[in-house]
């Protein structure tokens, strides 16, 4: 909705656990005009808070990270740097698969430590877990065999420790 | 000891140690059970005629005293009736808590009779919002929501309560210790931000100060006045700002932007710094924002970070509350000034004197021709020696107050800036009146605006709430009419209010208020006393007025600031 360079930002915002706190971050973004790529909300190791990982479209995260702190919910908002976090998506994904394609796709398939979780007469269900680059490499690999369907969890992220063995500082990662 | 209260008791009790004195409010269904206990409390509640008022009411009261406007409504179409007020109270951060009933809890969701979702419509609306699901849950809540409404950025805050937890009954408590982890608005500037900016400013040669309504809020105008001296910094006060520093004073160059005064806006234009203070680069004052003081670097002092560098970008952020951080420049400057020789800045206090001398306000009132609406203002500011607190609703009338009216102290300017809410004036006046029942409060009001809100006059005049509505009434939509005048070839489109209708004398008489009428210039100064000596009602005194009169200076919407059109004769 806003001009400019439309890069993908991670946020992670922690948020008191209450009800609508949600619909407040959603409708916040729908006001200012930010866009949300993705967005994954789930519980942490302290029962009163909840953690969102917000991917976003957008040329600068400084106003939305501070309209995000304006909402008094909101405890702490991070933005991860490409790199600086651990980034996860999960997928669950049917790809067709007549008999006789069967064993081409399982192998494939395997190299992506996928797993097989359904199978049909003509279609394999996959559930691919791991960096967005790896979901996204997947699916180019099966597009030629025919997506039947699939569904995407949001992407969830959370900061490296920087005393991690992978602690690497963002500047120090290739792409 | 532990006593026993129903919901509604447990809201008034919490109420009461918020120190309310006023409520502003209507009641039914769902409230219902809230009006019992009322009866019973030192509260005063003041009953509306409309709950649009009550919002507007609570503004008002927050505005002329600086305590938080409570509003009190019920459920559904009273609840949606609120969100013009907290709107408009938002956008201008002033202080308001509205309490709404909600339908009982299973009935919610049920599209039960008088439900709307509340909570949903007032959350992009407020600072933040409850909907109350526990009994218990009723004195922290109400607690929060006032340490919200006037912490950190004030702004209104609402508290829906279904009818059930109203008449259920729970424990008195004392509300416990805030626990809001997420809500900490910081009071001091980081005093490396303090230095950079008193050291960038002893260096500047075209500085001013832009103060905005932040300053009001934060009770700041005694040491915005002081900084302005020690710095030696001419000051613009922005239309939520007039009063901030008294427009007597040598360093104070009124109002800048769309309406502002020549001054004001090219003394930002031209500045190498602006030092502003509780403003926001609102689009009405910048123009167009690429072409606004384009050579100036921006300091930035403001409550909400969300602010600074929104617009515009700030070479000096400093985040904290007005008041500490101008103590803390204060301190900063005069330490400074111990070492360095204080700027003098000669040359360009010279021009803005000059550009004062050359382009001062003017209008001319022939004295047989209509009465021109500056005249009332002024003629209203001489006879009261200007102590009152002023309201306006909003247009042309609103402008010309802004202009006309001398501030000599902060909060005795009350009006809509930020959404621009017709009808605005009446409801806030009484409000206004409430709070300060011992100040003169006079409403400049449009004829367009007044008929917005007019029954909010009965109110007034039932509670006894004596204020003063002087209605320019120049039969138009007026400021409508000046871009259809200015843009859109004089073609005037449903902007005719149909002189002659309503009758304001009669209608005010209706309304239990003295009405009183003013047609020829010679009429203006003794219906001012007139209106000035009744004191046992309300008075609505209608003035009537120029139909073509236009506000000047303007900036024409989108334009640069550097093209201020000073009369008619500059759109040519």
């Amino acid at each position: 909705m806003r001009p400019g360079n439309m890069t993908q930002h991670v946020i992670t915002v922690l948020v008191e656990d209450k009800p609508g706190v949600l619909a407040r971050i959603s409708s916040m973004f729908a006001r200012r005009g930010f866009n949300i790529h993705s967005l994954a909300v789930g519980p942490t190791a302290d029962a009163s808070l909840s953690r969102m990982t917000v991917v976003v479209d957008g040329p600068e995260m400084e106003q939305i990270i501070k309209q995000l702190y304006k909402l008094v919910n909101t405890v702490k908002v991070t933005e991860h740097p490409p790199g600086s976090a651990v980034e996860r998506e999960i997928m669950l994904v049917r790809i067709n698969a007549e008999p006789s394609r069967r064993g081409e796709i399982l192998d494939a398939a395997g190299i992506f430590d996928s797993k097989a979780v359904d199978v049909g007469k003509t279609t394999i269900t996959f559930e691919v877990s791991g960096e967005p680059d790896k979901l996204s490499d997947f699916l180019e690999l099966m597009a030629p065999y025919g997506i039947v369907d699939l569904v995407k969890s949001g992407r969830i992220a959370l900061g490296r420790d920087p005393k991690s063995r992978n602690g690497r500082r963002p500047e120090l990662r290739t792409a | 000891m532990s006593e026993t209260l129903t919901g509604a008791q447990a809201l008034i009790r919490a109420l009461e140690h918020e120190g309310v004195d006023v409520v502003f409010g209507m009641p039914g269904g769902a409230i219902l059970p809230a009006y019992d206990p009322l009866l019973d409390s030192p509260i005063r509640h003041i009953l509306v005629r409309h709950e649009q008022g009550a919002g507007h009411m609570a503004s008002g009261y927050a505005h002329a005293t600086g305590r938080v406007g409570v509003a009190l409504v019920t459920s559904g179409p009273a609840a949606t009736n609120l969100i013009t007020p907290l709107q408009d109270a938002y956008m201008d951060s002033i202080p308001v808590v509205a309490i709404t009933g909600q339908v009982a809890q299973t009935s919610i969701g049920m599209d039960a009779f008088q439900e709307a979702h509340t909570w949903g419509i007032s959350m992009p609306v407020t600072k933040h919002n409850y909907l109350i699901t526990d009994v218990e849950e009723i004195p922290d809540v109400i607690r929060e929501a006032f340490h919200l409404a006037a912490t950190g950025r004030p702004g209104p805050v609402l508290v829906d309560i279904p009818k059930d937890l109203l008449v259920s009954t729970l424990t008195w408590h004392r509300p416990g210790e805030i626990n809001l982890p997420g809500y900490k608005p910081s009071i001091k500037g980081h005093p490396k931000q303090v230095q950079a900016a008193v050291e960038l400013i002893h260096a500047s040669e075209r500085p001013v100060l832009y103060a905005g309504g932040g300053i009001i809020r934060a009770n700041a105008a005694d040491r915005l006045r002081r900084f302005a001296e020690v710095a030696n910094l001419p000051a613009v006060t922005t239309l939520m700002g007039r009063g901030a520093i008294p427009d007597s004073h040598p360093l104070a160059l009124g109002m800048p932007g769309m309406h502002g005064n020549y001054t004001a806006i090219t003394a930002m234009q031209k500045s190498d710094l602006l030092v502003t203070i509780g403003a926001r680069f609102d689009d009405r004052v910048t123009g167009k924002v690429d072409a606004f003081a384009p050579d100036a670097k921006v300091i930035h002092v403001d409550v909400d970070p969300a602010e600074i560098s929104k617009v515009r970008f700030a070479d000096i952020p400093i985040v904290g509350d007005a008041g500490a951080v101008l103590e803390q420049l204060i301190f900063a400057m005069e330490h400074l000034l111990d070492t360095k020789e204080p700027p003098a800045r000669k040359e360009w206090l010279d021009t803005i004197h000059r550009w004062q001398q050359e382009h001062p306000l003017t209008y001319e009132q022939d004295p047989d021709g209509p009465i021109q609406q500056q005249f009332v203002i002024q003629e209203l500011h001489r006879i009261t020696g200007g102590d009152a607190i002023v309201v306006a609703g909003v247009g042309q009338h609103q402008m010309w107050a802004s202009q006309y009216w001398g501030f000599e102290r902060p909060r005795t300017w009350i009006n809509s800036g930020g959404l621009g809410t017709m009808g605005y004036a009446i409801p806030a006046a009484v409000g206004a009146k409430a709070g300060a029942p011992d100040e003169l409060v006079v409403a400049f009001d449009g004829d367009g605006s007044f008929q917005m809100t007019l029954q909010e006059l009965i109110t007034a005049s039932t509670e006894g709430i004596n204020v003063k509505i002087m209605v320019l009434n120049n039969s138009w939509l007026g400021m409508v009419k000046q871009w259809q005048k200015l843009f859109y070839n004089e073609r005037y489109s449903a902007t005719d209010l149909s002189g002659g209708v309503p009758d304001f004398v009669g209608l005010a008489e209706a309304m239990g208020c003295a009405g009183l009428r003013a047609e020829r210039p010679s009429d203006v100064a003794p219906a001012i006393e007139k209106a000035l000596a009744i004191n046992d009602r309300p008075v609505v005194v209608e003035f009537r007025c120029d139909p073509d009169a236009m506000v000047f200076p303007m900036v024409p919407a989108g334009g640069s600031n550097d093209d201020v059109v000073l009369g008619p004769e500059g759109l040519a």
